[in-house]
Order: C-alpha cells, then sequence, then structure tokens
C-alpha cells in the first residue's frame, strides 16, 4: 500500500476568517527531495499538515494514491518541535515499530539498527526527555523511519540546531533520499535548498507561485517575491 | 499533657487491637483506592478522548462530584445495600466490603476528574504525534495514561487522602462495630464522645503519620520519575 503521488486539488484553508492557504493545486511524486520555501507565515507548515493528513481542508480535496483516507499508510513526519514520549529512548522507537506495525521478533533487530543509523546507541537508556536539542531531533528522524516510510515530511528539521547537529541531519535525509525515501521539507534554509533540495515549491501568503526545480529556481526565479526571496530581502506578510 | 503521654505509650505498646483497627483501615482505603483507580482512570480516559453528547455535562457533574459529603455517599449506599434495598440480599451492609464500596463511591470521581484533566493536557501535547503514527484510538487511551504515570500517581494520591481521612461513609455503612468494622477515624470518633481521649489522640497520631508516609514517598517516587522520565 502506498501513499504517493499526494494529489492536492484547490485545496484552501482559513483559520477564523484569515485565509492560510489558498487555491493549492500540487502533485507530489517519488523523487528527489522537494522544498517547500517562502517566509514565515506563507503556510509551509500547514500545508505539511495537509500532506500528513493531520488537517482537513476547508475547501479542496486531497488524495493519497488516490485514496480520500487520511490514515497515514507509508508516510512519517517530524515535526518542527518533536514530542518525544515519556520514556527512555529506546522504548520510544519500539514504541513507533509497534505502532508501525512491525513484528514483535523484528523491533529489537530494527530498534538497534535505528539507533545506529543516527548515533544514539550510548543513550538508548536515556529518558527521552532528556536529550538534547539535537539529539532530539535525530531520535525524531528514527521514529519517523521506523515506519519505514516512502515518503518522509520535515518541518523546518534544523531550524534550532547548531552546525555540527545540522551537518548530521542533512546527512541522515540525504542518505534516506538516496534509499528511495521521498523527503518534503518545509525550509527557509537557502543553503539547505541548495545542498538537498531536487524541486521547489515556493509559498507565498498561501499561494505556490512557483513549482520548478531547483537549478532552475536558484538560476532565475520566476516571480518577483521569489527572487527578493533568493536575494535575503525581508518580506514581510501583511 | 496527660492524655498526651497516654497517647504516645498507647502507639508504642503496640495493642493488638489498636492494631487491627489500623490494618482495618488501611486495607479498606487502599482497596477503595484500587477499585477507584480500576474505574475512575479508563473512566476519565475515555471522557478526555472522546466527544459525544452531554460530555460538558459529566465533566461538571465528574468535577462536582469530587466534593460529594461523605455521609450523603453512606446513605446513599447504605440504601442500597440495606436489607430491603436492591443490592440487599448480597448481606453486605455493616461489613467491610460495604466500607470499601462507599470509599470507592466518594473517590471514583476524583480519581476519574484529575484523570481526565491529566489525560486531556497530554493529549494536546501528544496529539500530531500520535496521529502521524497512526496510533488507533484504544491504543491512545493506554498510550496517554502510561505517559501520565507521574501526574496519575498525585491523583491516586488525592484519593486515598480522602478515604483515609473520611468518617461519614464508613460509620453509616459499616457501623463501628468493635472488632470488625472499627476503623482508625470510626474509633477517633467515638472516642472521643465516650472521653477516651488518650486512645483518639493515639489513632489520631497514627493516622497523620501514614497519610504523612505515604505522601513523602509518594513524593519521593515522582521526584525520581521526573528525574527518570523526563
Amino acid at each position: 500500500m502506498s501513499d504517493l503521488p499526494i494529489k492536492l486539488s484547490h485545496v484552501s484553508f482559513s483559520a477564523a476568517a484569515t485565509p492560510i492557504l489558498r487555491g493549492i493545486d500540487l502533485v507530489l511524486r517519488a523523487g528527489a527531495p522537494t522544498f517547500l520555501m517562502g517566509p514565515n507565515g506563507s503556510g509551509k507548515t500547514t500545508l505539511l499538515r495537509f500532506l500528513m493528513g493531520l488537517m482537513t481542508p476547508t475547501s479542496g480535496t486531497i488524495e493519497w494514491n488516490g485514496s480520500h483516507d487520511p490514515a497515514p499508510r507509508r508516510r512519517a513526519m517530524v515535526f518542527q518541535h518533536p514530542v518525544l514520549l515519556r520514556r527512555s529512548v529506546a522504548a520510544n522507537l519500539l514504541y513507533a515499530l509497534e505502532q508501525a506495525g512491525i513484528e514483535k521478533s523484528q523491533q529489537d533487530k530494527n530498534c538497534t539498527q535505528l539507533l545506529e543509523l543516527v548515533g544514539l546507541v550510548d543513550l538508548a537508556d536515556r529518558p527521552a526527555r532528556r536529550l538534547s536539542g539535537g539529539e532530539r531531533q535525530k531520535l525524531a528522524f528514527a521514529r519517523a523511519l521506523a515506519r519505514s516510510p516512502e515518503l518522509l515530511i520535515l518541518d523546518e528539521p534544523t531550524a534550532s540546531l547548531d552546525p555540527s547537529a545540522t551537518l548530521a541531519i542533512e546527512q541522515l535525509i540525504a542518505r534516506a533520499a538516496d534509499e528511495g525515501i521521498k523527503i518534503v521539507i518545509a525550509s527557509h534554509d537557502l543553503g539547505q535548498a541548495r545542498r538537498l533540495a531536487g524541486d521547489i515549491v515556493f509559498l507565498h501568503r498561501g499561494q505556490i507561485l512557483e513549482t520548478t526545480s531547483a537549478v532552475s529556481f536558484f538560476q532565475r526565479a520566476q516571480t518577483e517575491q521569489a527572487e527578493k526571496f533568493l536575494r535575503g530581502d525581508l518580506i514581510i506578510e501583511r | 499533657m496527660n492524655e498526651g503521654s497516654g497517647a504516645l505509650q498507647l502507639v508504642l505498646s503496640g495493642d493488638p487491637a489498636l492494631y487491627n483497627i489500623v490494618r482495618l483501615s488501611l486495607v479498606v482505603s487502599l482497596s477503595a483506592v484500587a477499585l477507584a483507580a480500576l474505574i475512575g482512570m479508563p473512566l476519565g480516559g475515555l471522557v478526555a478522548l472522546t466527544r459525544f453528547p452531554g460530555r460538558a455535562l459529566l465533566i461538571v457533574i465528574l468535577n462536582a462530584f469530587m466534593g460529594l459529603p461523605p455521609v450523603v455517599v453512606g446513605l446513599a449506599v447504605f440504601l442500597l445495600l440495606s436489607r430491603s434495598g436492591p443490592l440487599g440480599s448480597f448481606g453486605l451492609l455493616f461489613t467491610p466490603t460495604a466500607m470499601v464500596i462507599a470509599q470507592a463511591v466518594l473517590i471514583t470521581p476524583i480519581i476519574a476528574a484529575l484523570t481526565r484533566q491529566s489525560v486531556e493536557d497530554l493529549w494536546v501535547e501528544y496529539r500530531d504525534e500520535l496521529n502521524a503514527m497512526g496510533v488507533k484510538p484504544f491504543a491512545r487511551l493506554i498510550t496517554l495514561l502510561y505517559d501520565a504515570r507521574v501526574a496519575l500517581v498525585t491523583v491516586l494520591l488525592a484519593g486515598f487522602g480522602r478515604a483515609a481521612a473520611e468518617v461519614g461513609a464508613v460509620m453509616i455503612v459499616g457501623g463501628n462495630i468493635n472488632g470488625f468494622t472499627r476503623v482508625m477515624t470510626t474509633s477517633i470518633a467515638l472516642e472521643t464522645s465516650k472521653g477516651d481521649l488518650p486512645l483518639a489522640m493515639g489513632l489520631g497520631l497514627i493516622l497523620i503519620t501514614i497519610v504523612f508516609a505515604i505522601n513523602a514517598s509518594a513524593w519521593g517516587l515522582r521526584l525520581y520519575a521526573e528525574r527518570r522520565i523526563g
């Protein structure tokens, strides 16, 4: 059972009469990482939550491989501020494996592999809520991979991390993408997008202004807003 | 002052009748807490996680029933269990079982209401993550009850404190029968009215010590858990 492609048709969302997203048409297929870019308040996080099926649009439809059922099958999400369970690091992973329907006999082995992948083996018995910011993000990443996703949704995965933790997370992202996992990242980190993105969806005031390959986006953006964004001008949302 | 030293002597002498009273008090109140937790915690969790017509009313009722007067609970259970009552055929009136039932009725709303609050707060925090992991409703309830475990220890304490301290309910349904249904609070009431102040004070001393010890160990457990669990 696959979740891809995801098809959004005319998706709009308003909160208390304030439009957050307007007329979003987007199809996401397997392939290189897609970056949702745009200033704060442009609707990136909301769009990710729709992709994950955590919210219902005010109007428009979302289809996961032709199905309207929002229950996640082969997709996972790492939130900007991941909430870890009040258990040990290993127990957090075992929980995710259990919920993903991994067989009991496999869980311990998968858990160890994931801990090795993100470099948290030595912290396996630590309470997860006592980890540092970078360690938390790694554990949240491992927990998302526990679902063996084909789509991995990341919301500002390195926003509050120092450079070494950022590098570690970016390496994990690149590795996951190499293994064929479709990555969708909300970010306003241009450097990160240059390093990782296959294509770019540029959002501005809740609308998609550009959907293009990363190469052409960085060479020649099509809209004035994207140009400004690339130049690093402050785009003030109203 | 005479009464005070008399009380202390009584406590230290290890008088078997006295310790039977203490033992029964603990057995009754701890059983009531266990029974109330068995009902109140899943109930509170369910109310926290489900939406149904009349939910707001149920929450108001649970919260209001946290302050149920023990004598009224005692009377209600008395009417249920008395010979002519609907459950009279079980012959439970004036037995320790009746006392357990009455205290459980008294504290189930406390445990349910406080559990609901803890679970609901945690659900707000966990909702997105659990939904993203595709956690089913029943597993959700178990997860939240488990992850709220530190807070739920305090909830149990609140229930135990209420059960151990009340007189009215156990007096009415237990009858304060010497050697059978006499507990600390009912004997304190009786001995005070009889004028046997040393015994009343001795029992009061023990009651306070027990409540203090249980709270202290629960607090220690909480500190330990917060360090371990975060």
